[in-house]
């Protein structure tokens, strides 16, 4: 059993096939942008999440800090519990504002942070205090047409 | 009576179906409960993941350029009705991770090695190899079909990922290099829209269930080919025709399941 | 175990495909040390009867014994111990096309041994020199002749020092050269492995040269046995139409079927 040139050339295709795999997660993907191990769990309720999605990215000021993890029906409030992994290196007050935005008028959901101004920072589980939902564009449409002031889903809690 | 006839025949072409069937399942799990020889011996699984993997890369790295490049023009074209060129490298990315890069290569790999795999076991059956292996108290399955198994299980998803990742670059060299499309929001629409492990794992868990259809399909073919001129040109062709299907309606199932609903 | 048990033994052997019978109460004893041939024209069974030898096939009723032992009551396993006592030469030799003429010849001994590459390497050389064609180790069985590649298959077959050896029509497709190498190589091997050797054949002609002793097959049944010397003299009608080679005997040249003249439209 020695060494051949067709070994040579299968080592070759493997590391061509999983340096492929790589620039798929790394260049292509998200993998580069968001590492799951250094993160800390932050929760919300929403009315209404509208088209998020586990998965979709928190941004704040337009930089991405954390991934959705988790949306469920909280059946105590009848809310949306989102459940959210923030990047450690970020840290958000306690009066920090959370709403579900949208990238461009049909692009995906995704959650917007907007800090306050507060001493106290949100700590591992901590719940936001301030959210605001979805915008649907059917209601947005609606209330234009029909001078509604209050849309039920537009409401801030 | 020629009713009766033909309710007998296809009465007995499902029976003969379902028999071929048992017999490919029999197959398959004996080419499992065998492979434990072949991973000791790996030097066998490298030798014929030179013939199925190595000697597939030429048409599976030209096809993944020119589809990427492709689908760079048509998306670019569609999407510039809607002013969103920008998105086209999500577009190219996603529509060949999730799905082109492990179904095309799936089916190059299928006509590529899949086909030579079944010519070359029902030649071996024809020219009594096979039979002299077992005669000389070798088990055919353990020497013979379980490496060519467990090649053609490692080198799908390597070919898929390669025939992404030049699609991707075709994509590029259409998109932002010709057209001219920014460049940034080519990547950074490319990079937040493909998950990880959504779209690229899923992707490869595809591509392996993809490779182990094909192989065993062509396998079973070979082992299973009348050992005349005819048999063996026979098989060949079913090989290729029943991969196809068999990647295609594989490919539906899993994706309802990987990205139902989401 | 003695050493006049025969290595071989068969006893009222049957075997269909299907319900049509092929073979019908076969009985055959092989000595140690003997080559035997077994003759009969294309489609008599003989293929068959090798392959339940064997134990590639499983006989409706009797039994076959090889070394004292029922061979058809074994499991794979055993069957595959057994198998591994004897080496079978296939029609047109069989050689693995995708290796070297090395690596066909190591193939039982890697297979079968853990013995170390250079000990490998004397025991394929000395096979090859047995069968004079060392100097062919690194040809593909593709570059070699007809009468070339069966010698190396006989390399192979032996490459474990076998206590039976089967050659399925060792003699078919070659020229008279070869023909007669392989015939004188099958004697000496078998000689010098004190191995058992039994030939499934139809050229009369070359076994005869090199057997001990004869078994003629005719649709199943044994129609005649004895040594070279008898067989010679047989008065046995097959025998006699299969070592002249007559066209029209017991076996007839007509493939049965309706009356020739009636075939032709002519009214009798």
């Amino acid at each position: 059993m020695e060494r051949t040139t067709l070994d040579l050339w299968v080592g070759a295709f493997v590391v061509a096939g999983l340096a492929a795999l790589v620039l798929l997660a790394m260049k292509v993907g998200n993998l580069s942008t968001y590492n799951v191990s250094d993160t800390y769990p932050l929760k919300a309720y929403f009315n209404n999440v509208g088209g998020l999605k586990p998965t979709a990215s928190v941004r704040s000021a337009g930089v991405l800090v954390g991934r959705v993890r988790d949306i469920r029906l909280d059946t105590e409030r009848y809310q949306a519990l989102v459940t959210m992994d923030i990047d450690k290196r970020y840290e958000f007050p306690k009066d920090t504002f959370a709403n579900i935005q949208t990238a461009g008028l049909l692009g995906e959901n995704f959650i917007g942070l907007q800090p306050g101004g507060d001493d106290q920072m949100l700590k591992n589980g901590d719940t936001f205090k301030k959210t605001q939902s979805a915008m649907i564009l059917e209601d947005l449409v609606g209330q234009f047409l029909y001078g509604k002031p209050d849309g039920k889903s537009a409401g801030e809690k | 009576m020629p009713l009766i006839k033909s309710v007998r025949a296809i009465g007995n072409r499902t029976v003969n179906s379902v028999w071929r069937l048992g017999y490919a399942s029999r197959f398959f799990m004996l080419t499992l409960m065998h492979s434990g020889s072949s991973f000791r011996r790996f030097h066998l699984i490298v030798k014929e993941m030179f013939a199925s993997g190595v000697m597939s890369l030429i048409i599976i790295l030209v096809a993944g350029t020119f589809v990427g490049m492709v689908l760079g023009l048509q998306g670019y074209e569609t999407l510039k009705r809607y002013g969103s060129e920008s998105a086209l490298g999500s577009l190219v990315a996603l529509s060949l991770v999730r799905e082109l890069g492990p179904v095309l290569s799936a089916l190059l790999f299928a006509s590529r090695a899949g086909s030579a795999m079944t010519a070359e076991i029902g030649l071996m059956k024809a020219t009594e190899q096979i039979a002299a292996m077992e005669m000389m108290a070798v088990n055919p399955i353990a020497r013979v079909i379980a490496p060519r198994f467990w090649a053609g299980v490692i080198s799908m998803p390597l070919l898929s990922a390669l025939f992404s990742a030049l699609g991707v670059f075709g994509g590029y060299v259409v998109g932002v290099v010709l057209i001219g499309v920014d460049e940034g929001s080519f990547w950074s629409q490319m990079q937040s829209s493909v998950d990880f492990q959504h779209d690229v794992l899923n992707g490869v868990i595809k591509s392996i269930v993809f490779g182990i259809a094909v192989t065993v399909i062509s396998l079973f073919e070979g082992y299973d080919a009348p050992p005349t001129a005819e048999g063996v040109s026979g098989a060949t062709t079913r090989t290729v025709v029943q991969s196809s299907l068999a990647i295609l309606i594989l490919d539906f199932i899993l994706t309802a399941f990987m990205f139902r609903g989401e | 175990m003695t050493s006049t048990q025969p290595l071989v033994e068969i006893r009222d052997v049957n075997f269909a495909y299907d319900r049509r019978p092929v073979l019908k109460g076969i009985n055959m004893t092989l000595p140690k040390g003997k080559v035997i041939a077994v003759m009969g024209g294309s489609g008599c069974g003989k293929t068959t009867l090798f392959r339940v030898i064997g134990g590639a096939l499983k006989p409706t009723s009797g039994y076959v014994k090889f070394d004292g032992q029922s061979i058809h009551d074994l499991d794979q396993k055993g069957l595959y111990e057994m198998r591994r006592k004897m080496g079978v030469l296939f029609q047109f030799g069989a050689l693995f096309t995708d290796m070297s003429v090395y690596d066909n010849v190591a193939f039982q001994m890697r297979e079968h041994t853990d013995l170390p590459e250079e000990i490998i390497r004397d025991m394929v050389m000395m096979k090859l020199h047995a069968v004079g064609l060392r100097g062919t180790h690194a040809l593909m069985p593709a570059e070699l002749s007809g009468g070339m590649a069966r010698r190396v298959a006989l390399a192979r077959t032996v490459a474990l020092d076998p206590m039976l050896i089967l050659y399925d029509e060792p003699f078919a497709g070659l020229d008279p050269i070869s023909l007669s190498v392989v015939g004188n190589l099958i004697r000496k091997l078998n000689d010098a492995l004190g191995a058992t050797s039994v030939i499934v054949t139809h050229d009369v002609q070359e076994s005869m040269k090199i057997v001990d002793y004869n078994y003629f097959i005719d649709r199943g049944v044994i129609v005649a046995e004895g040594t070279p010397d008898e067989i010679r003299v047989s008065e046995t009608p097959y025998v006699r139409q299969f070592i002249n080679g007559e066209m029209d005997g017991p076996v007839p040249f007509h493939y049965p079927g309706v009356d020739y003249q009636q075939d032709l439209g002519v009214s009798v």
